[in-house]
């Protein structure tokens, strides 16, 4: 069989056998409703607080501040919504940044859309915030800072515990989208100062279709999903039992082994990017060199395309993304590479490649031993490099 | 996503490359959007001899390229000046619809170079009146909304 390599763990993970195991019976022996009176129902009621429980613990949160959602984008538009309507009357400012996940930017535009004033906070070339242009961006109407962990694209890494001070000095409400830093960061909910926090399971080897929001008790928030009383009232909607099992067990298992993986998905990163700065010209890192995913590669290859590239690359079994406009349909290429300040010719040119728990080493030699060719090619094609070559 | 034809043409693209002393030189589009065609044409007694492109963007837009120079070589200036994007698209058994721009670049080019040659030779085509080299393609639109 053709090799295979999947580079693409930031979009999603495979599911774990563990966690699939343990997800199995929910489906048809132990179906019950968790809302019903009688055992079929009970069993699952206690099989959601069991899950709620190991992940409360992996966070140091309270079993109870843990609600879960359909996905992490249903857990950033709570958070964002859910405190805009619990403190309009407190204000309608909300501070974010230019380089959040789309599901925290869209929920933000349209509460700009409905009467919500929204600052987007810069970030400087390695993708971080400044500390002091937040401060300077709080008003006494602002109501909520929400501020990602850990960027999906370019992988950097948010001074979180810092954020969190400056949010508690205000007393403003902090929201950070923790999907791609969970199971990859150690997270403790206290000590960083974090009031709402968005996760989701199938980053972190677990079921697509589910997802939590965290809530410290006391924070004020209205729920947006009207109907039953599950999830104490705050999310209604028949439980996803199965997933919120797997959601468990993954956690569970991320949490055990965090260190670990961190450290080999660390020593790969750092391996693939010296690897291909080392054996291709004019290609550069984006984010930070060490405040980021110890999983995320991003490069940007001058002189050629992103999607011409990610197809040269699937032609020999390498599966990963890019930032190009062409890989999303839409005019600009990624608003978080435009945000770090590089030009559109260049940011069409990036390529992320994110590591997981099932990449070997031998996969990242193969990346580095496949891609100079296919660069080498797409650029003797390329208007733009033979200005370079001539230039020389 | 993309027809067998169009990854043939973006694998084994036709006509990469430059001509050295060619009669007309064209190119279209912008770094902005993220594909810019630069078209090399040889023009001997009316009939384009030889043809060369280099491409920067996604893989439709090498295969549209490399398929459009296929489709006016040994061809009349004129016959080329008539080549639609509809025609190029057709060739390589269609394009997405998001990419069908790649495929009015690819026409773009073929009359950017010829232009050129026009005006290099003080030549008139009246397919080429009211063309505006400067004035393509800043805004074409990729058809579909942003991902979410």
């Amino acid at each position: 069989m053709k090799k295979r390599v999947y580079l693409d763990y930031s979009a999603t993970t495979p599911m774990k056998k563990e966690v699939l195991d343990e997800m199995l019976p929910f489906f048809n022996v132990q179906f019950g409703n968790p809302s019903s009176i009688h055992c079929f129902g009970r069993e699952n009621k206690s099989a959601i607080d069991k899950s709620r429980g190991i992940i409360a613990k992996t966070l140091n949160a309270r079993t109870e501040e843990i609600f879960f959602t359909g996905g992490g984008s249903e857990a950033d538009n709570w958070a964002i919504k859910g405190v805009a309507s619990a403190l309009k009357d407190k204000g309608k400012h909300i501070i974010t940044t230019k380089i959040e996940h789309h599901a925290v930017l869209h929920t933000c535009e349209y509460l700009e859309k409905n009467g919500y004033e929204v600052t987007y906070l810069n970030v400087d070339q390695y993708g971080l915030i400044d500390l002091e242009e937040l401060k300077a961006a709080i008003r006494p109407d602002t109501i909520l800072i929400s501020i990602m962990f850990a960027n999906n694209e370019i992988g950097t890494i948010q001074p979180i515990k810092e954020i969190g001070v400056i949010a508690k000095e205000n007393n403003i409400i902090f929201h950070t989208d923790a999907v791609q830093a969970y199971g990859n960061v150690v997270i403790d909910v206290n000590e960083l100062g974090i009031d709402l926090m968005s996760l989701s399971a199938h980053k972190i080897y677990g079921p697509k279709g589910i997802g939590l929001l965290y809530i410290r008790k006391g924070t004020k928030i209205q729920p947006i999903i009207h109907g039953g009383a599950q999830e104490r009232r705050r999310r209604a909607g028949t439980e996803n039992v199965p997933a919120i099992v797997g959601f468990g067990k993954a956690s569970e298992i991320a949490s055990e082994g965090i260190e670990d993986h961190i450290s080999k998905l660390t020593y790969l990163r750092d391996r693939l990017i010296n690897g291909l700065t080392e054996k291709i010209p004019y290609v550069f890192l984006n984010g930070h060199p060490t405040k980021r995913l110890p999983g995320n590669v991003n490069i940007c290859i001058q002189y050629i395309e992103g999607e011409s590239l990610l197809l040269s690359l699937d032609m020999v079994g390498i599966a990963c993304s890019s930032g190009s406009a062409c890989t999303s349909g839409s005019l600009d290429p990624s608003h978080v590479l435009m945000a770090i300040g590089l030009t559109h010719e260049v940011a069409h040119g990036s390529l992320r490649l994110t590591i997981g728990d099932y990449t070997s080493e031998d996969d990242i030699d193969y990346v580095i031993e496949q891609l100079p060719p296919i660069v080498e090619r797409l650029r003797q094609m390329s208007p733009l490099y033979e200005k370079v070559k001539g230039g020389n | 996503m993309y027809s067998d034809k169009v990854m043939d043409h973006f694998t084994n693209p036709r006509n990469v490359g430059e001509i050295e002393n060619a009669d007309a030189v064209g190119q279209v589009g912008n770094v902005k959007c993220g594909d810019i065609m630069k078209m090399y044409l040889k023009i001997d007694n009316e009939v384009i001899v030889d043809v060369k492109f280099k491409t920067f963007g996604c893989g439709s837009a090498i295969a549209t390229s490399s398929m459009a120079t296929e489709m006016i070589k040994g061809k009349t200036v004129k016959e080329a000046l008539n080549l639609s994007n509809r025609a190029v698209a057709e060739a390589l058994d269609g394009l997405p619809p998001v990419k069908m721009h790649c495929s009015v670049l690819a026409e773009q080019a073929v009359k950017s170079a010829i232009y050129d040659y026009a005006q290099k030779n003080n030549l008139h085509y009246e397919e080429l009146d009211g063309y505006n080299p400067n004035e393509e393609d800043d805004h074409h639109d990729h058809g579909v909304e942003e991902e979410d």
